[in-house]
C-alpha cells in the first residue's frame, strides 16, 4: 500500500477536476493531487475537436483539445500532481481515498476532497427501446471517441436518437467523415441542444431533424439493419400509423447524461433526485463535511465555460477547508425548486452573501418571471425574455442572515408573464 | 478427412457438458457450433437457476435429471470454478387457492426426492424477504443460482484443454450415414464420426431431418427478461416465483438475484414461429414490470440497465398444453445418432446428469479408456473488489495489468480482459470477453470499457478492427479507419 498525505484530492481530471485543482492551488493549497482513470488528462475534451470552448470564459473560441491543453499546462506549471490510469475504489468519510493503478494500491489521506467524476451517457435501456440487439448501436460520446481519438469509423448510414449537443456535434462529424446521416430524432417538440448547434450541425448540412419522434423499433440480428421511427403525441406515446422504417447500419444514442456518483453513494452523500448530483451548499460542499462537488457529477452543464467557473468555486472552498478556514455552520436554509423549475443549485445556504444560483426551467417559455421567495417575502425577481430547459439560468442573489435564520425554505419559481 | 469417435452438434450447455464428460476418456471428439462462442443460444439466455426438481411431474426425465443434476452442481462448482450460490427460492401463494397449489407442488417435490421443502407463512417470509407481499409460500432451500454462460464455458474450456476440438462459426449443412460412419458436411469442410450427438437445441429437428424423417416438431417459445441495476440488489436475497400459470408449461415471471449481483425479471412466455427471433418487445417489457410490481410493491421504476430474451425449445405446442418430457435417446432408424430433444428448463441444472447418461449410452458402442493426463482447470475469476488489500498489492507486483481497471462498473482489470481473450476456445468477440469476465455488463453498458477492450484486442492480440465482432460472425463493430494509423 502506497501512502500519500495531501491537502486537496480531486477525483477526475476532466475540465472540472482541472479547474478545481488549479483553483485550490491558487487559493493556497500546497499539495494538490488529481486522480483519473484514463491514460490522458482532460476527460471528454480531447475527443471534442470542434471549437466553441472558452467563448464565455475567455472571450476566445478554442477546440476541446486546445481548451484542455491550456488547463493541463497551467496545472503542471503550478506543480499539481496527477495520477492517471488510476481508479478510485473507495471513498471514506474521514477523507481517505483508496485507489489502484499498475504500481499498486494507494491510500490517500486528504484534508479535503473535490468530486469531479463527470457523467455517463444514458443507454438504450434507460429509455427501453424494443427490438433486436445487433451491433452498431453506440452512445454518441462513445462513437465520438472512436472517431476522434482512435480514427475508427463506427458506421456508414447513421440515425441519431436525441438532439442533445453531443448528438448534434457527432452528426456533423460523421458527415465530415463521409457517413450518411439520415436524421436526428427527438422525442420533444424542440431540440435538446443549443440553438447554435442545431444551425451549425444540422441545418448547414441538410440533416433532417425529426421533432416529436422517437425510435420505436430496432431491427437486425447481427449488424443493425434498420430502425423504425414514429411520431409521438403530447404524452410522448407513439402515434399508430406514423411508423417509418429507416434502413441504416448505425444508431447513435444521445439521450442525456447521468451524473456519476457511485463514490458519493458509498459514503451516503445526500443526492438530489432532480440533478442526479450531490446536494451542496453555497461553497459546493456536499453533506459530508470536507467533500466538495463540481462539474457534471454535480449537475449536467451546457457549456464547459460555466462548468469551469463553477469548479473553480468548489476548488477555492476545498482549499479553504484544507487550510482549516472552513466556517462550520449548523444553521442553513433549504433551497427548493418550485413551480416550473426543474432544479436549483445550491440546495442549501448556510452563509449570507451574494450567492450564485444555477437553475433550469421545466418547459420552454417566451418571457417569464423568476421569483425567489422566503415565505411571503420576495427575495428576488427577474424578468426573463425567454427560458429553455436546455439553457441553464445563472443568477446572483443577495441572501441575508435573516433569510438563513428564518424558518422558511427559499423557493424558486417561474411564472408566465 | 479426419475421423472422430464422437461429433457433437451444438455447444450449448448440453453439448459442452457432454464434451467434458467425453474428454475424460481417450476419444477424439469434435464439437460444431454455429455461433462465434459456446453458449450462444438457449443456454445463454435464461434465469441462471439451479432448480430443485419440484416443478416436473413424478418419474419424468425432467424430474430425474433435474434432481440428479442438482446434487452434482456443488462438487462441479468446487472443481471447475463457476460461481454458485444456493440462495433458495420461495414459490409464493397470494391467496388460499394458490396455497393449495403450493402444497401440491410440495408433494410432487417430495416424491421427486427434493429435500427440506417447507410451507411458511407471511411472517416468516417477511423476516427473510421484507419487500415481498404474499399469503403463504413454499420454501425451497435446494434451489440456487449460477451464471449460465460461466457454467457452460467451464465445461467447454475444460473439454478444450483436454483435447476436444471446438469448431466455432461452423454450420452443419448436411449429414449422411456411410457404412458405420457419419459424414458431416460443414462450411469448414467435411468430417467423419462414429457417433453423432445432436445437441443442437432449437435446431435439433433440422439435424435429425438430414438423416431421417423427424417424428416431432419444435415449438419455439420466447422468454423476455429485464436486468436491474446492482444498486437494487438488496430488494431480495432469494428467488421469488409465482405459482406456475396453468397453460404453456412454464414457471411464470419470477424475480431472481443473479450471481453478478443484479436482479433479473422474467421470463415472459410467447410462442413464436421463428426460433431466432430474440427481440424484446414493448408489450412484454411493460408486463414484466407490472408483474414484478405485484410481487414487490416497492419495485423501483427506473432500474433497468439491460434486456434480453431467450427461446425455449419446446416439444409441445400450446394446444397440447406446452409441456412435454425430454427425449434423450438413440435413434432407432439411424443407429449411432443420439438425440437430445426438447431440452428446455430445467436443462441447465439437468445438463451434467444428462451428460453422464449420454456417456453411458455411448459407452455401449465405444470402448471408454480413461485419459491418463486428464486435466481440470478451475476457471474462477476472482474480482479485485473481492480481494484483500494485500492480495491486490501482491498481484499487481507480480502482473501489473491487475492494477489497470478497464471496466468501471464491474471493476474489471486489464489482466482479466487478457485472460478472457486468451481462452482455449479462441472465442474473441466483444461478447466472449463480456461473458468471461463481465466487462461491459454494468450500468454503463460498455460506455467506458469498449474502447479499452478494442485497444487491447488490437494492440495485444493483433485483431484487425474490421474483424472485430460483437457476437456472431457478421455483427461487425466498425467500418474501417477514418485515416491510417501512423507509427510515431
Amino acid at each position: 500500500m502506497i501512502n500519500l498525505d495531501i491537502d486537496v484530492a480531486v477525483i477526475g481530471a476532466g475540465p472540472a477536476g482541472l479547474a478545481a485543482a488549479i483553483s485550490a492551488r491558487e487559493n493556497g493549497s500546497k499539495d494538490v493531487l488529481v486522480i483519473d482513470r484514463n491514460s490522458w488528462l482532460g476527460g471528454i475534451l480531447p475527443q471534442c475537436i470542434h471549437d466553441g470552448f472558452g467563448v464565455e470564459e475567455l472571450g476566445t473560441s478554442l477546440t476541446g483539445p486546445e481548451y484542455s491543453e491550456m488547463y493541463i499546462e497551467n496545472a503542471q506549471k503550478l506543480g499539481i500532481d496527477f495520477l492517471a490510469k488510476t481508479m478510485v475504489l473507495e471513498l471514506k468519510k474521514n477523507l481517505e481515498i483508496i485507489a489502484i493503478n499498475n504500481k499498486g494500491l494507494y491510500k490517500i489521506n486528504a484534508k479535503s476532497i473535490v468530486l469531479a467524476m463527470g457523467c455517463r451517457e444514458k443507454t438504450r435501456w434507460n429509455v427501453m427501446i424494443p427490438g433486436d440487439r445487433p451491433s452498431g448501436i453506440y452512445t454518441a460520446g462513445v462513437a465520438q471517441g472512436f472517431i476522434n481519438l482512435y480514427n475508427i469509423m463506427v458506421g456508414k448510414n447513421v440515425v441519431i436518437l436525441g438532439s442533445g449537443d453531443v448528438g448534434l456535434i457527432v452528426a456533423r462529424r460523421l458527415k465530415f467523415e463521409g457517413a450518411n446521416v439520415l436524421g436526428v430524432v427527438e422525442i420533444l417538440p424542440y431540440a435538446g441542444g443549443l440553438p447554435r448547434n442545431v444551425v451549425q450541425c444540422l441545418d448547414d448540412y441538410d440533416i433532417p431533424l425529426y421533432l416529436n419522434h422517437t425510435v420505436t423499433y430496432i431491427k437486425g440480428r447481427e449488424r443493425l439493419e434498420s430502425v423504425t421511427i414514429s411520431q409521438v403525441d403530447e404524452n410522448k406515446n407513439p402515434v399508430s400509423g406514423t411508423d417509418k422504417e429507416i434502413k441504416c447500419d448505425t444508431l447513435l444514442l444521445s439521450l442525456g447524461l447521468i451524473p456519476e456518483n457511485e463514490l458519493s453513494k458509498q459514503i451516503d452523500i445526500e443526492l438530489d433526485g432532480l440533478t442526479g448530483g450531490p446536494v451542496v451548499n453555497q461553497s459546493f460542499e456536499t453533506t459530508v463535511s470536507g467533500i466538495f462537488a463540481c462539474g457534471n457529477c454535480l449537475q449536467v452543464y451546457d457549456t464547459v465555460d460555466i462548468l469551469s467557473i463553477g469548479a473553480k468555486h468548489a476548488g477555492k472552498y476545498a482549499a479553504k477547508y484544507a487550510s482549516g478556514k472552513n466556517m462550520i455552520s449548523n444553521c442553513f436554509v433549504n433551497v427548493i425548486a418550485g413551480k416550473e423549475v426543474r432544479y436549483v443549485i445550491p440546495q442549501m445556504i448556510s452563509k449570507p452573501g451574494k450567492i450564485l444560483f444555477n437553475l433550469r426551467v421545466e418547459n420552454p417559455k417566451n418571457s417569464a418571471v423568476l421569483y425567489i421567495f422566503s415565505g411571503d417575502y420576495e427575495v428576488f425577481k427577474k424578468k426573463l425574455p425567454w427560458a429553455y430547459p436546455s439553457n441553464m439560468i445563472e443568477i446572483e442573489v443577495n441572501i441575508t442572515e435573516d433569510i438563513i435564520k428564518s424558518d422558511n425554505d427559499l423557493e424558486v419559481t417561474i411564472d408566465d408573464r | 478427412m479426419k475421423n472422430f469417435h464422437v461429433a457433437i452438434v451444438g455447444a450449448g450447455v448440453i453439448g459442452s457438458s457432454i464434451a467434458w464428460e467425453l474428454s475424460k476418456n481417450d476419444l477424439d471428439v469434435v464439437v460444431f457450433e454455429k455461433g462465434s462462442d459456446v453458449c450462444s443460444g438457449t443456454s445463454k439466455a435464461n434465469s441462471g437457476v439451479v432448480h430443485s426438481g419440484i416443478n416436473s411431474p413424478v418419474s419424468s426425465l425432467k424430474a430425474r435429471f433435474c434432481v440428479e443434476g442438482n446434487k452434482m452442481i456443488k462438487p462441479l462448482s468446487d472443481s471447475l470454478g463457476f460461481s454458485l450460490k444456493m440462495i433458495g427460492k420461495f414459490v409464493i401463494a397470494k391467496n388460499e387457492y394458490e396455497a393449495k397449489i403450493i402444497n401440491n407442488i410440495k408433494k410432487i417435490g417430495q416424491e421427486n426426492g427434493v429435500p427440506d421443502l417447507e410451507i411458511v407463512d407471511e411472517n416468516e417470509i417477511k423476516t427473510k424477504e421484507p419487500n415481498i407481499s404474499c399469503y403463504q409460500a413454499l420454501w425451497v432451500p435446494t434451489a440456487g443460482i449460477i451464471s449460465p454462460y460461466e457454467f457452460t464455458i467451464a465445461f467447454a474450456e475444460n473439454a478444450a484443454i483436454n483435447n476436444v476440438n471446438f469448431l466455432l462459426n461452423t454450420n452443419v449443412k448436411d449429414l449422411k450415414k456411410k457404412d458405420n460412419n457419419f459424414e458431416i458436411k460443414t462450411n469448414r469442410g467435411v468430417f467423419q464420426s462414429n457417433i453423432l450427438v445432436n445437441a443442437a437445441g432449437l435446431n435439433c429437428r433440422e439435424i435429425v431431418s438430414y438423416l431421417e424423417e423427424p417424428d416431432f416438431n419444435i415449438y419455439p417459445c420466447r422468454g423476455e427478461y429485464l436486468v436491474l441495476d446492482k444498486e437494487y440488489s438488496d430488494l431480495l436475497t432469494s428467488m421469488i416465483y409465482p405459482v406456475p400459470p396453468k397453460e404453456l408449461g412454464v414457471l411464470g415471471v419470477h424475480i431472481t438475484p443473479t450471481i453478478e449481483g443484479n436482479i433479473l425479471l422474467g421470463p415472459s412466455a410467447e410462442y413464436i414461429n421463428d426460433s431466432e427471433d430474440k427481440r424484446s418487445t414493448k408489450k412484454m417489457m411493460k408486463t414484466l414490470l407490472k408483474e414484478a410490481n405485484e410481487i414487490i410493491p416497492i419495485f423501483p421504476k427506473k432500474a433497468v440497465i439491460s434486456a434480453y430474451s431467450g427461446i425455449r425449445c419446446k416439444l409441445a405446442s400450446p394446444n397440447e398444453g406446452g409441456w412435454a418430457d425430454y427425449r434423450i435417446e438413440e435413434s432407432k432408424k439411424t443407429p449411432g445418432l443420439i438425440n437430445l430433444l426438447g431440452i428446455e428448463s430445467p436443462g441447465l441444472t439437468a445438463a451434467p446428469a444428462i451428460a453422464k447418461e449420454v456417456l453411458r449410452m455411448i459407452s455401449k458402442s465405444l470402448k471408454m479408456r480413461p485419459k491418463l493426463n486428464f486435466e481440470t482447470r478451475n476457471i474462477r475469476n476472482i474480482n479485485i473488489s473481492e480481494m484483500s488489500s494485500k492480495k491486490k498489492s501482491d498481484l499487481i507486483k507480480k502482473e501489473n495489468r491487475w492494477g489497470r481497471i478497464v471496466c468501471r462498473c464491474e471493476n474489471i482489470t486489464e489482466a482479466e480482459i487478457h485472460k478472457a481473450l486468451n481462452n482455449p476456445l479462441k472465442a474473441q468477440t466483444l461478447s466472449a470477453v463480456k461473458y468471461r469476465c463481465r466487462a461491459g455488463m454494468g450500468r454503463c453498458q460498455g460506455g467506458f470499457c469498449t474502447q479499452h477492450i478494442v485497444r487491447i484486442m488490437e494492440e495485444d492480440f493483433n485483431i484487425n478492427i474490421n474483424e472485430m465482432n460483437l457476437k456472431s460472425a457478421n455483427s461487425k463493430l466498425f467500418y474501417g479507419r477514418t485515416r491510417e494509423k501512423k507509427n510515431d
